[in-house]
């Protein structure tokens, strides 16, 4: 048996999957007849004499095929997902445009070139194809047809049989060459759809661009709301009972009186640790999202840095209105790690944060009196700093000649 | 002396109420938002109402609105604001409107039991606690060169002072004598050419007045 399987698979193998290309190029042609009768409407219905009437019976139904250019289109389309499963990308970044601008459009015009060149082109190779599966499935099953011709001819024409044996065999052959040619049509088409009923590969790449922006903002969004949710959890759970516990250590602190000396220790040890652990939480979610920069904006978050920091810092930030919570937070994370690089490197007696907005661009500067000779290339303090204004298109820049002063400067793109 | 306490977390608010009961407060009532605050605070008429800045609805500056409304219906009642952060212009906001029994301080503050009922007393009986993190972002506001004559060490009176200490109180937090306070307090009113002031509140106003705040 296996060896009959095995036959019977070399034998068939050709015709595996044939069924699908052969109805896809049968719609083809089906699409194309269609096209073909509204050009030769006119003519059916009168004979034109004059030299006018020819130009009109030619170019008034040539419109109206350049007209439906969009549904052709969708048709084609439509085609190929249903008879190959091919999708084709649609050839417009969101909605299809209105007919006049289609037709100036790069994409129309590549789309007509395949309605009237290419498409018809196909469907004629098509045409031949399908008729080229009809006389090879006669051709084959001749010895079928023999049966209805009358018998006194077959009588006066021995050797009938022969011829017909080479008959089946060239139909076979026919049949295998069919085969072939209509998945080649289908291959060909489905090329040639993919270039003119598709995007250009500037348009897919414009396109992949567009599409990676977005979902990178989505990103930087996300993780943003996710500092928020942290900050705001760590500030009602474990903030709050730090804060009770030092409040309750504070209290035994103070009412139990008459406790032995080194009971008394462990206790000062203890409210101290909470206290110390209640400063270091809350400089955390500082540093993740302080709970003010989202309930008063970007300029009393600002000062209660300046405030906090070591050295004297003036700050100064008249902003119309507020930027998005993404570029504010971003612009905090840039204040608060160039002041603290102003500390721990620059040596200054102090510093200078200003904020403004010029139309569409949101402009940080924060400059320092100190030695100079800041490297953004060296350090990862400096390096962090430019990859989180990269996230949201912002530009960074540093001017640090040895000896001073330094000036970061950091633009980020905030909507007017 | 009766106080009212208005914070959404419970357990904060059971340890303020414990640190104002070892203050010799009495906790008239505990409420956890701004709308039962006011009812709370006419009913009671308390001498103190603490107050948290975020409370529901909204949970963005209720406390402080609802601060100005208590102080301008029942000025008797001093109020004590807690917050998770400081904000100057709140405090700018309270001071303006009036400079005694108004209180401003981070909610860590309550764990320093002893000097937190210190503040509860002083703005009870109509002075100011500001809390020197505001003092200090005060001082980042104001562009002001007289400020920058100052030496360290008066810096640091200065914003104790602001703070609405007494200079025994500035003494014993810089751990000096209170002459030595005297001296610098005199050589910070020179420098700012302040007239000289003898009550704790009237001081904060002359320093906030000079802060440009109130």
């Amino acid at each position: 048996m296996p060896i009959t399987a095995r036959l019977r698979g070399v034998v068939l193998r050709p015709f595996q999957g044939a069924g699908r290309p052969v109805a896809f190029i049968a719609t083809g042609v089906l699409i194309q007849l269609v096209v073909l009768l509204v050009m030769a409407l006119p003519w059916m219905l009168f004979v034109p004499v004059s030299m006018a009437a020819v130009l009109l019976a030619v170019l008034v139904p040539l419109a109206a095929v350049v007209l439906s250019g969009p549904l052709l289109t969708v048709a084609q389309h439509d085609r190929f997902h249903a008879r190959l499963g091919v999708d084709i990308p649609s050839p417009y970044s969101g909605r299809r445009p209105p007919l006049h601008k289609w037709l100036r459009s790069p994409q129309g015009r590549r789309q007509l070139m395949y309605h009237l060149l290419d498409g018809p082109l196909l469907a004629l190779a098509s045409a031949f194809v399908l008729l080229t599966w009809a006389a090879a499935v006669t051709a084959a099953s001749v010895y079928v047809w023999l049966w209805l011709v009358p018998l006194d001819w077959r009588v006066d024409h021995p050797g009938y049989t022969t011829w017909a044996a080479y008959v089946t065999a060239a139909g076979i052959a026919l049949l295998y060459a069919a085969s072939w040619l209509s998945g080649a049509l289908a291959r060909l088409d489905t090329r040639a759809a993919t270039v003119l009923l598709g995007p250009s590969r500037e348009e897919q790449l414009a396109r992949r661009v567009e599409a990676l922006a977005e979902s990178r903002a989505g990103l930087v969004d996300a993780a943003d709301a996710e500092r928020r949710r942290i900050e705001r959890d760590l500030h009602d759970g474990a903030q709050q009972r730090l804060v009770s516990l030092a409040v309750n250590l504070g209290l035994a602190k103070a009412t139990l009186g008459d406790l032995p000396e080194n009971a008394r220790r462990v206790i000062d040890e203890a409210h101290r640790e909470a206290k110390e652990a209640i400063e270091e939480l809350s400089s955390l979610v500082r540093g993740l999202h302080p709970a003010v920069l989202e309930d008063r904006g970007l300029d009393a978050a600002l000062s209660g840095l300046a405030a906090r920091a070591p050295i004297p810092v003036r700050v100064k930030a008249d902003l119309p209105s507020r930027p998005s919570p993404t570029i504010e937070a971003v612009a905090y994370f840039v204040v608060s790690e160039a002041l603290t690089n102003v500390v721990k490197h620059a040596e200054a007696s102090g510093a200078e944060v200003t904020l403004e907005r010029f139309g569409p661009t949101l402009l940080v500067v924060v400059s320092d009196d100190g030695v100079g000779g800041a490297d953004p290339t060296r350090g990862t303090g400096l390096a962090g700093l430019a990859k989180r204004v990269a996230s949201v298109d912002g530009t960074l820049s540093v001017t640090s000649p040895v000896g001073g002063p330094t000036v970061l400067t950091v633009e980020l793109p905030c909507a007017p | 002396m009766r106080a009212v306490i208005a914070e959404d977390s419970v357990l904060l608010r059971i340890g303020v109420v414990k640190v104002l009961e070892m203050a010799g407060f009495e906790v008239a009532a505990e409420v956890g938002d701004a709308e039962t605050l006011l009812a709370a605070v006419d009913e009671h008429r308390p001498d103190i109402a603490v107050v948290d800045v975020r409370m529901p609805p909204g949970f963005t500056d209720e406390g402080v609105r609802a601060a100005l409304v208590i102080r301008r219906q029942w000025p008797d009642t001093a109020v004590l604001l807690l917050s998770q952060y400081v904000e100057e212009r709140y405090a700018a906001d309270l001071l303006a409107a009036n400079t005694t029994g108004i209180g401003y301080l981070l909610k860590q503050r309550v764990a320093d039991v002893e000097e937190f009922a210190d503040a509860l007393r002083r703005v009870a009986a109509g002075g100011t606690a500001l809390d020197p993190q505001v003092v200090s972002q005060l001082l980042v506001r104001r562009h002001s060169d007289p400020l920058d004559r100052l030496t360290p060490r008066e810096r640091e009176v200065l914003e104790l002072m602001a703070g609405g200490r007494s200079n025994a109180g500035i003494a014993g937090q810089l751990v000096v004598s209170e002459s030595a306070v005297a001296k610098h307090i005199n050589s910070i009113f020179a420098k700012l050419d302040l007239p000289k002031a003898d009550a704790d509140h009237r001081r904060v106003l002359a320093v906030l007045r000079f802060l440009g705040v109130a």
